[in-house]
């Protein structure tokens, strides 16, 4: 291993040539990655962005000398100080892995062995590599716990994964990629699991080591918004190939590409907030309390009110109780106090009590579109069994609705109508949900989450059809999301939650201008926006105001 | 789509090709008997225990029947009364694995319960037993082998229909206020039917297994109906004399039992979707 003051920072550490990775599908292989090119110097943090299928999970691996199973790579260099990674035995790259390259994984949860303590697998590698003894490693790993804003550094180590927070587990694999000190280490969407005020801390702390021990860094993203934070240069990647490379300023302010200027532009479109309706409230939830399985309350007191023909946003991280709102809702769990109401009549807490016509009438649309529909039948019986069912339709009446349908979500029906769902993308399975709960022609449609499996543009498109839906037909959305530049895109009203209680609802423009409930501002702050530099503001900002001996919430477990 | 049925039989390796050889092989036997048999299932056509010659290919067994008759006839009533047994156990178990997993809570627990009581039992000692008691025709065996064989399939679809249970499809059509019927039928089966059809070729080695070692045992298909099982112990004395003969229905049965099994293997591995990793 080289001493540090060898390492200088603008050495080149990692450069491939003409990249090109092939994947198994069905027997056959495909090339995924199509020769891309990528210098890495060291100290130098590079973004790879692009949506799902544009390879870059495939590259940044590739630059350890990995594929991953049913990938291959068949053409290209990949040289790592001086090391040509696709020669290399797999002693060398056995001794290059872990020692001095290191890979964050998007799951900590997943990474982490849940069956031995953090401390013994952060010591593990630097122990094994035989670059320190356990004694050393451990030592090193407090500090870079407490470095890392751990709490309780000099204990958190003797916890299991299991006993600390998805933020904080993210944070101690930092520290486990760190152990051995890396020229390089691989960030694979490491926080894209996280909820938005976690993901600030996790950033953060990623920034802090990588610029204090001058680490390079593949970071891989979606989300060119943090991405802008983190990287110093980013590769925009679609398909396989590269769109367009830039430093992050040069990038974000003066895009070169259609597509780059469209991942840019994502965030921009916005609603005008409908005026507040004087009728009564299509759908009511009063006083409603709710626990599984008898357990701790995971709704406490929730009143929400949902007028005709509006939006309202649920806004939450994990935890809060959003989805469990919906659950009462629509029947799933009957609460253990308060009622739910429909044109203020009061439903059966049950779904299973309901009448066909009260279920008709508030429909759901699901997270993973993936799971939502029976992968064993067609798109006709898909969209056409609430038909039969509510409606009474069968026969050509039927199939002359569910062309309608499909065409009311901007889907061929010719080419569509007989297909499975395993035949669609992921944002045409989402419509075709969608169609499911219009076809039921119901006056409230419950979103939970429905654009958070979707890449953004393909979520951009499904939220422009949910408007342009409500503005021909009127229909009301209870729209749950833990992501803020939705709510802000598509709201009339926002009832921000947090563990199991309402903190604050109200109109759009109302909820979304400070000051607020600390939480709803800490919640909105931390949602980060198209800028370099942002990251570093608003971190200032907030320690500024600590100074000043404000209050300063910054995380929900505060 | 016959077509494309085509081109996926056409994608099978050669173990999965001579399974199916096998089995279609088997198939026109059990079918076509009466047709293709030189004499009668039962009739006494020659001396007792005759050696292989040109009338008789494989030699008289120890009534003095044509053993390749009683072979071919055997195929018919062995898997014939194994593929019925087998069906019948599906329909027991499966269906209710199927509802234990829809319903939940004390229906999945009473049925579960008596499930593990049944299967607590030796398999083997439990249809001796009960065969004992009722006597040994047809319909009974059947009976009796598929309702012990079908908590197998119970534990199995139950488990395959748990983890389709929870997902949000399902949900979907309990919240639109579908039965419990379609819920299962329509919903949940299927998508549990590729391990299902998997565990049903190695359910079928199982059961044919089973009634030959009953027949064996003398509890199974009475004579003078052909069945491999009985052929073995009628015909075990000659093994001292180093006569192979008592191998043959032997064969038979170890033969079609590999065969299933390459099919089912090859079967499984597609809708797995497990792939060959390097």
């Amino acid at each position: 291993m080289k001493s540090k003051a060898a390492r200088t920072r603008g050495d080149l550490l990692l450069e491939m040539r003409g990249l090109r990775i092939e994947g198994q599908s069905s027997d056959a292989w495909q090339e995924i990655v199509h020769g891309v090119d990528l210098t890495l110097r060291r100290g130098e943090v590079l973004g790879l962005i692009g949506e799902s299928g544009a390879g870059k999970s495939t590259i940044g691996i590739a630059g350890m000398g990995f594929a991953r199973p049913g990938c291959r790579i068949t053409g290209g260099s990949i040289v790592f100080d001086g090391i040509d990674l696709r020669k290399a035995s797999a002693e060398t790259l056995r001794r290059l892995r872990g020692s001095r390259i290191a890979y964050v994984a998007q799951s900590a949860a997943a990474a982490f062995n849940p069956a031995h303590r953090l401390i013994d697998q952060y010591a593990e590698t630097a122990v094994l590599h035989g670059i320190s003894s356990r004694g050393a490693a451990e030592r090193d790993g407090r500090a870079l716990f407490k470095r890392l804003r751990l709490p309780d550094p000099d204990r958190i180590g003797e916890r299991y994964p299991h006993q600390v927070s998805g933020g904080q587990l993210q944070r101690a694999m930092v520290a486990m990629a760190m152990a051995c000190r890396p020229d390089l280490i691989v960030f694979d969407e490491p926080t894209t699991a996280l909820d938005v005020t976690t993901q600030i801390e996790v950033l953060a702390a990623i920034q802090s080591v990588v610029r204090e021990f001058h680490t390079a860094a593949i970071y891989i993203s979606h989300d060119l918004a943090v991405v802008a934070q983190m990287a110093d240069r980013i590769m925009v990647l679609r398909h396989g190939n590269l769109v367009e490379e830039g430093t992050a300023s040069r990038l974000i302010e003066a895009p070169q590409q259609d597509y780059t200027r469209r991942l840019l532009a994502v965030r921009g479109h916005r609603k005008d907030e409908a005026a507040p309706t004087v009728d009564a409230p299509v759908l009511e939830i009063r006083g409603v309390s709710a626990s599984y399985g008898g357990g701790v309350k995971v709704l406490e007191d929730v009143s929400i009110k949902v007028g005709r023909g509006r939006t309202v946003a649920v806004v939450g991280e994990s935890g809060s109780g959003k989805s469990t709102t919906a659950r009462v809702i629509t029947g799933l769990l009957p609460p253990l106090a308060g009622e739910v109401l429909f044109n203020g009549e009061v439903l059966p807490p049950a779904c299973g009590k309901r009448s066909r016509d009260q279920l008709r009438h508030i429909q759901m649309i699901y997270q993973m579109p993936d799971v939502a529909l029976n992968p064993r039948q067609r798109i006709r019986d898909i969209i056409g069994r609430p038909l039969t069912f509510y409606l009474g339709m069968t026969g050509k009446t039927r199939d002359t609705r569910v062309r309608e349908l499909l065409h009311l979500i901007e889907l061929d029906p010719d080419e569509y109508i007989d297909r499975f769902p395993g035949e669609l993308s992921g944002g045409q399975k989402q419509r075709i949900c969608i169609a499911r709960a219009l076809a039921a022609e119901p006056e409230v449609i419950i979103c939970d989450e429905v654009t958070s499996a979707l890449d953004q543009l393909v979520a951009e498109e499904i939220l422009k059809l949910l408007q342009r839906l409500q503005n021909e037909l009127g229909v009301t959305y209870l729209f749950i999301t833990h992501d803020l530049a939705t709510v802000k895109a598509i709201a009339d009203e926002i009832v921000v939650m947090l563990r199991g209680r309402v903190v604050q609802q109200g109109g759009r423009q109302e909820v979304l201008t400070p000051p607020n409930h600390p939480y709803t501002d800490l919640l909105l702050s931390s949602v980060p926006e198209m800028q370099v530099g942002w990251l570093e503001a608003l971190l200032a900002d907030r320690a500024a105001r600590k100074a000043r001996g404000e209050a300063v919430m910054e995380s929900a477990d505060q | 789509m016959s077509r494309s049925a085509i081109k996926f039989l056409k994608s099978a390796p050669w173990s999965a090709r001579f399974g199916m050889a096998v089995i279609l092989f088997y198939v026109t036997l059990a079918v076509f008997a009466p047709l293709i048999a030189p004499y009668g299932e039962t009739a006494i056509v020659g001396p007792r225990f005759d050696l292989w010659g040109e009338a008789h290919i494989f030699g008289t067994d120890n009534l003095g029947r044509d053993m390749l008759t009683r072979l071919i006839f055997g195929a018919r009533n062995t898997i014939g009364i194994a593929f019925i047994t087998t069906c019948l156990a599906f329909a027991i178990g499966g269906l209710a694995g199927l509802l234990a997993a829809a319903v939940g809570g004390w229906v999945d627990q009473a049925l579960v319960t008596l499930v593990n009581n049944m299967m607590g039992i030796p398999q083997l000692i439990f249809a001796l037993l009960i065969l004992t008691i009722t006597g040994t025709s047809i319909p009974v065996l059947i009976v009796v082998i598929a309702v012990l064989d079908s908590t197998r399939v119970f534990r199995l679809s139950r488990a395959v229909a748990m983890n389709i249970a929870v997902m949000d499809f399902v949900e979907v059509a309990r919240l639109r206020g579908e039965g419990l019927w379609w819920i299962v039928t329509r919903e949940i089966l299927p998508n549990a039917m590729p391990p299902l059809v998997a565990e049903f070729g190695l359910r079928f080695c199982f059961v044919f297994l089973f009634i030959s070692a009953l027949s064996f045992l003398g509890l199974g298909i009475q004579p003078p109906t052909a069945d491999w099982g009985s052929m073995v112990r009628e015909n075990a004395s000659l093994i001292t004399f180093g006569d192979i003969t008592p191998l043959l229905p032997a064969g038979a049965i170890a033969l079609l039992t590999v065969g299933v099994n390459f099919v089912v293997d090859w079967f499984l591995h597609k809708t797995s979707g497990l792939r060959d990793e390097k």
